[in-house]
């Protein structure tokens, strides 16, 4: 067994920079490189585009930049990869990493896939209730595209113990990316929830990336990092109890301080005593921390609880859709004609019948960001732009929305500075419901492919 | 003297539905308790008006000096239905940075942005 073993982050979403997953692989001497790639809505919006595009084939738009940025120094240093961006189709992401590992002359390399997250035709069968509403899950029928179970480390634990070198998997939660490397590594049963919840704990600050390294975190006079254009992705090293130091490859930017993982510690948390993943319950109030040298912070004491008997299920819905667009004033009385803009598109939507479900009309640089938490008494700014939003059940209702503004043109009032609509203003909503499965009814696959 | 929540705590955003987490950190543990004192879920959520529709449950993470806000309802029914421009919120943790606190004078050396504080 080793001592420590040295994760680190690759991506922390699908739009995340490539550079700083190429430096962690040749700078960062890991054991594994980890990627997270998906956000709530990622799965149904490939549905969606799989069914309109036969060519899309269903995982990571950037697997290619990727696996290309870090396949090299991955292989010379014998750095395992775990990721999840095989989305829809992780059996053709994994065919696609044996592409390049024999494009890059790597040959007998295993790669595999896990899939069973995908649980689509079987939901209505399988759960009950949607979390947010109390309502059945049935009712979601109409509207179904997509439903996936969050599933945890052991599938991947599993494809490690058969020898595999990269592991592509579909839906799984964050940290569980993170926890299986150490789980296989360190022989962690995965019914220890002391443990589990300290290396789960761990995965949560590696999972969001640069937002352990200062990323997310700047403000100037009061949070300054160097170098903020810079950022290294976080690697944490991890001792056989599960308690790390995080840092980065020397020379990045950002900082690793008190701060920036306490703020990541409790990213996307609601109750910290009990933070539900698929394989254990983690408890962040205990947490340690203790800053052990520049850009080192020592993470020790997360709390762990027993799993729960269910596994979340994310289901993905076809809600209509949402007309958006823009237009600018500037100068003195720049506020004033932005309202009586306002005042006409409400009175034109009306002339044009838009049918819509919500319709928002803000002011961007007064209140179009903070809403009704906006200050009484903010001050008028010197420009402005006027931005509506309509939410609809067709795509027609959506785009009276920008015929609207593309009307503000000559129609509208004096000053009125506009966009070309060359940008596609209407975009379909994807809603997403939550509900339960019992953990024994999903039935994780792994399949294996070599170089 | 009161001061902007922004000297005495940072804070940062986190989506998951239609619920924003807004996570409040004291710069230092001599600061945590005026946060705890006055900071409360019943104000924070008057502090955000319509822009919170549903409940706020306050986390209290002593070990951390830190509070963890939980505020339903707040993101426009959901990331992907929200109207809203910034549509995960990600923005709306800085709205609480403009909280006023009463801060005892003996505690201004641990403020941050000294250099916008009101003066002594």
């Amino acid at each position: 067994m080793k001592n420590v073993i040295r994760i680190g982050s690759g991506a922390a979403w699908w739009g995340d920079r490539v550079e700083p997953a190429a430096l962690n692989a040749e700078k960062g001497d890991l054991d594994y490189l980890c990627f997270e790639t998906m956000a709530e809505a990622t799965v149904s919006a490939a549905q969606v585009r799989a069914r309109r595009d036969p060519s899309f084939p269903g995982y990571d738009t950037y697997l290619d930049d990727r696996m290309r940025a870090v396949l090299p120094a991955c292989m010379a240093r014998g750095t395992k990869i775990i990721s999840n961006q095989g989305w829809i189709n992780p059996d053709a992401a994994a065919q696609r990493v044996v592409y390049w590992l024999k494009e890059f002359g790597y040959a007998g390399i295993k790669v595999a896939s896990v899939n069973g997250s995908l649980i689509t035709e079987h939901v209505l069968e399988l759960t009950d209730t949607i979390l947010e509403n109390g309502k059945p899950t049935a009712s979601l029928q109409s509207t179904l595209i997509s439903a996936e179970v969050y599933q945890g480390a052991e599938p991947i634990v599993q494809a490690l113990q058969a020898g595999a070198q990269i592991v592509i998997t579909g839906r799984v939660a964050d940290p569980s990316i993170f926890l299986a490397p150490m789980m296989f590594e360190f022989g962690w049963d995965p019914l220890d929830h002391v443990k589990l919840g300290q290396g789960t704990g761990i995965g949560h600050l590696l999972e969001c990336g640069a937002q352990a390294t200062g990323g997310y975190f700047s403000d100037p006079g009061f949070k300054d990092v160097p170098e903020p254009w810079n950022f290294g992705f976080p690697i944490a090293e991890v001792n056989p109890d599960g308690s790390a130091v995080i840092s980065k490859v020397a020379g990045t930017g950002g900082a690793i301080t008190l701060q920036t993982i306490k703020e990541q510690l409790l990213y996307e948390v609601h109750d910290p005593f009990n933070y539900l993943t698929p394989d254990v319950v983690v408890d962040f109030s205990t947490a340690v921390l203790e800053q052990v040298g520049a850009d080192r912070v020592k993470v020790s004491h997360i709390g762990g609880k027993p799993r729960t008997p269910t596994l979340k299920v994310s289901i993905g819905c076809t809600e209509g859709f949402i007309g958006e667009d823009m237009f600018f004033y500037a100068g003195p009385g720049a506020l004033r004609r932005a309202q009586l803009a306002k005042k006409i598109l409400e009175e034109r939507f009306k002339i044009v019948k838009l049918e819509a479900e919500d319709i928002r009309i803000d002011y961007l640089g007064l209140n179009a960001i903070h809403g009704d938490a906006t200050p009484k008494d903010a001050p008028e700014p010197y420009e402005v732009a006027v931005r509506v939003a309509a939410r609809t059940k067709t795509r027609e209702q959506a785009a009276k929305v920008g015929r609207e503004v593309d009307g503000m043109a000559v129609s509208g009032i004096a000053h009125t500075g506009k966009r070309v609509p060359h940008q596609d203003r209407t975009r379909e909503v994807i809603g997403v419901w939550s509900s339960l499965v019992p953990r024994e009814r999903v039935i994780p696959s792994v399949n294996y492919f070599v170089s | 003297m009161k001061v902007k929540l922004q000297h005495v705590a940072h804070a940062r955003s986190g989506d998951k539905g239609d619920t924003s987490n807004i996570a409040v950190f004291a710069y230092t543990p001599e600061l945590y308790p005026l946060l705890k004192e006055q900071l409360t879920a019943e104000r924070f959520k008057a502090f955000y008006a319509g822009a919170i529709k549903g409940a706020v449950t306050r986390y209290d993470v002593d070990q951390l000096h830190a509070m963890n806000f939980v505020a339903q309802g707040a993101l426009g029914g959901g990331v992907s239905r929200s109207l809203c421009l910034d549509n995960y919120g990600k923005a709306l943790s800085a709205a609480v940075l403009n909280f006023e606190l009463e801060v005892p004078e003996a505690l201004r050396p641990q403020l941050r942005g000294q250099h916008l504080l009101p003066k002594a």
